[in-house]
């Protein structure tokens, strides 16, 4: 039997420094420049803020541009659920995007037999003004659903997200979590034969990711195909049959995902205590809030990649605001070393800005994990801002990894272990936690 | 690995590789999506009148209104002729029609830009999106019409002036073909500008200022009767002059003579702007997304 996706020698080529930035002024001034024949502006422009290094091995044949996916190639059978998993800027999202046909490759092909879904975020097409109802119906067009199949499914996927009483209220007015819930529900009753996700299920509740993933490993018992990306170690081991790796645009490995995800924490993650973007074109974000630099110190406010479990962590990042009228929130994960989260914390409650839209302008945003609170391991800062809506929340800025750190017990009876003295990776949290211990009288 | 065959049993296969033909359309593909095209259309129609308190009469009042002003400055005041016809009539009449290619247009022209974070996370047959916006559109038209219709009895059977006009039958035959092809150069136009506001974004402040010039130069708020013999030629180089004239000519059987030479020359202009529009908007579509 053929493959049911074929991928042969894909790659994608990208062009950085003309993103975007182009007016028509510049144009006009380009072709000004040419008539005259003297050098372009942008021209001038892009060779003194050259990005990318000619030797990098990323680096595309010319100035400034980046192979994102290089020369990949697979076959996946039908019914098995392949694992990507790789770190930031691995091509993971590439891959996906050129196999659910939102941007082409440079190079090479892939065929998908079968119908395919895909699922790169939730709520996609939302409209605020909608009912439950008539968004169910928009957004499941949107992923590619017929209307006489939403018709027939109509019943479950209001089961499913638990807020019947509120199918016919318009979503502006439901809350976070009742948005999330409707909009997993439509994706969840999406049946192709081919399902490309991409970590949709780091939203909501744990009880409803637990739904979720609960979901998902129905879907893949009944034979269909899935192509899973994620960051969450757990989540991959699960669900996944095989499972690739994915590192600066190449396939590094491929084979179980239990075998996959052994190798991908092996390899550890190289400590880095500080992280700075010097270009804005490059700097993660979008139009309305870009990040510049994100790093983590200890109280002498310098980066460090090493901790005592009895040191705070500040974890400062700086960024910029390009539009007024965003109320925006700011968000730190903790990942553990099996990509699960341990903490997320937000700075609405104390940041000046938090209940009201922010002024365009820099910004600096510290945050202390306080000491004697982390455990042992290597701790992976995600950030993640987003604009606060009455019923929505739209991520700008997503980044994983941004420093990572480690985190040490020193065998020092001054220190929460006391004297016991093996190694004490047990949970994530440690934190000295008040006993007693009485003798009791005979 | 062996070359990719593309022979299968599924009826439905995916060949993804770089560079299609420059002219390649999956006009299949824009069929299968129907269903989305009519849930755009309902999401546009019913958003829009949600958000407001007077909900569709907006869509009356604001060629009233705006017929209401020309009546005043440019008959009253300007004392611009309106071939006798009375000029609440011929201003509402020429407007609606321009209002619909205008809006066609305008709204067609920010595809990219406005649904840059849709494009980025799902893939559907992008032209979906501007089709959605003719159509409903056309619903707003169709509102506007009916209102046309009914100034239109109260003048002919109620009013001293019901001699100066008629009804001219041959020419509402073509009626819908008017319609049509006012929203197919809106269209053509509308995608031209999208795949430019996409590269150029300093573009989408000029769309609406250009449109509301080019109305100027349109015969909407003037007869074409009151162009001289020898600028037709030239008038008739801008596709919407036949077009709103036309309109016209259907209602009030006032008209140049050479209205045939500005048709030929209104529908020769749509077809290039469309074909083109829609080649060029189908190449941005397939690496817009690089450059956001």
């Amino acid at each position: 039997m053929k493959p049911i996706i074929e991928i042969e020698k894909l790659s994608k080529l990208y062009r950085l420094g003309s993103i975007s930035a182009n007016t028509f002024q510049d144009s006009l001034k380009n072709w000004f420049h040419r008539i005259k024949n003297s050098p372009p502006a942008t021209a001038d422009k892009s060779s003194s803020r050259l990005m990318i290094d000619p030797n990098d091995p990323q680096a595309g044949p010319e100035p400034n541009t980046l192979w994102a996916l290089r020369d990949i190639s697979y076959e996946l059978q039908e019914g098995e659920i392949l694992g990507i998993i790789g770190r930031n800027g691995a091509g993971k999202s590439t891959l996906l995007k050129i196999l659910t046909q939102i941007t082409e490759p440079t190079s090479g092909q892939a065929v998908l037999r079968g119908r395919t879904a895909s699922l790169l975020e939730i709520g996609t097409g939302f409209h605020p003004e909608l009912t439950g109802r008539e968004n169910i119906y928009l957004n499941g067009a949107i992923l590619g659903m017929k209307k006489k199949e939403i018709d027939s499914k109509f019943e479950e996927i209001v089961d499913f997200s638990g807020i019947p009483k509120f199918i016919d209220t318009p979503v502006k007015r439901y809350s976070s979590g009742m948005y999330v819930r409707l909009a997993f529900a439509v994706a969840a009753h999406l049946e192709p034969e081919i399902l490309l996700v991409d970590e949709v299920l780091a939203v909501g509740d744990v009880e409803f990711q637990k739904k979720c993933l609960g979901k998902m490993k129905n879907v893949s018992k009944s034979g269909r195909t899935i192509l899973f990306v994620s960051h969450n170690m757990q989540a991959i081991k699960q669900l996944c049959t095989q499972t690739i790796i994915l590192d600066k645009g190449r396939m590094i490995f491929s084979g179980s995902a239990e075998s996959a995800v052994d190798k991908y924490l092996g390899d550890g993650l190289s400590l880095k205590g500080e992280q700075i973007w010097d270009h804005t074109q490059t700097a993660p974000g979008d139009d309305i809030v870009r990040v510049h630099s994100v790093r983590v110190m200890n109280t002498d406010n310098r980066s460090r990649t090493q901790f005592d479990v009895r040191d705070p962590m500040t974890i400062e990042l700086k960024y910029t605001v390009y539009e007024d009228g965003h109320q925006l929130a700011t968000q730190i994960y903790l990942f553990n070393d099996a990509g699960q989260v341990i903490l997320n914390t937000k700075d609405n409650k104390d940041s000046p800005w938090g209940d009201r839209c922010i002024p365009k302008g820099s910004y600096c945003a510290r945050c202390t994990v306080p000491a004697d609170l982390i455990n042992e391991g290597q701790i992976s800062i995600g950030i993640g801002i987003g604009t606060v809506g009455p019923s929505y929340f739209i991520g700008h800025v997503t980044i994983y990894d941004a420093v990572i750190f480690a985190v040490t017990d020193a065998f020092d009876p001054e220190g929460v272990r006391g004297n016991y003295p093996f190694e004490w990776k047990v949970g994530d949290i440690r934190t000295h936690i008040p006993w007693k211990v009485e003798r009791l009288e005979n | 690995m062996n070359p990719i065959n593309q022979e299968t049993t599924s009826s439905y296969q995916i060949h993804i590789r770089p560079n299609k033909s420059w002219h390649h359309m999956n006009w299949h593909a824009i069929w299968e999506y129907r269903d989305l095209l009519f849930l755009l259309v309902r999401r546009d129609f019913v958003s829009k009148y949600k958000q407001t308190i007077l909900g569709p009469l907006w869509f009356i009042l604001q060629p009233l209104a705006t017929t209401i002003v020309f009546t005043v400055v440019f008959s009253r005041v300007a004392r611009i002729p309106t071939d006798s016809i009375p000029p609440m009539l011929f201003y509402l009449c020429g407007l609606i029609g321009w209002m619909y290619f205008a809006n066609c247009l305008n709204y067609t022209s920010t595809t990219f830009v406005t649904n840059a974070g849709i494009f980025n996370k799902v893939y559907f047959p992008r032209l979906i999106i501007p089709f959605s916006v003719i159509i409903s559109r056309f619903l707003a038209f169709i509102i506007q019409f009916v209102m046309f219709i009914g100034f239109y009895i109260f003048y002919k059977f109620f009013t001293p002036a019901s001699d100066t006009f008629h009804l001219n039958p041959a020419a509402l035959i073509f009626f819908p073909l008017l319609i049509m092809l006012t929203a197919l150069l809106g269209l053509g136009m509308g995608l031209w500008l999208s795949a430019l506001t996409a590269k150029y974004r300093d573009l989408t402040q000029l769309t609406t200022f250009l449109t509301s010039l080019w109305m100027y130069a349109t015969p909407v708020i003037y007869p074409l009767s009151l162009i001289p013999a020898k600028w037709h030629k030239v008038m008739a180089l801008n596709p919407m002059a036949g077009i709103v004239e036309a309109y016209r000519y259907c209602f009030f059987s006032v008209t140049v003579g050479n209205l045939f030479f500005y048709m030929l020359s209104s529908i020769i202009m749509t077809l290039i702007i469309l074909i083109s529009g829609i080649l060029i908007f189908n190449k941005t579509e397939r690496n817009f997304i690089d450059t956001i």
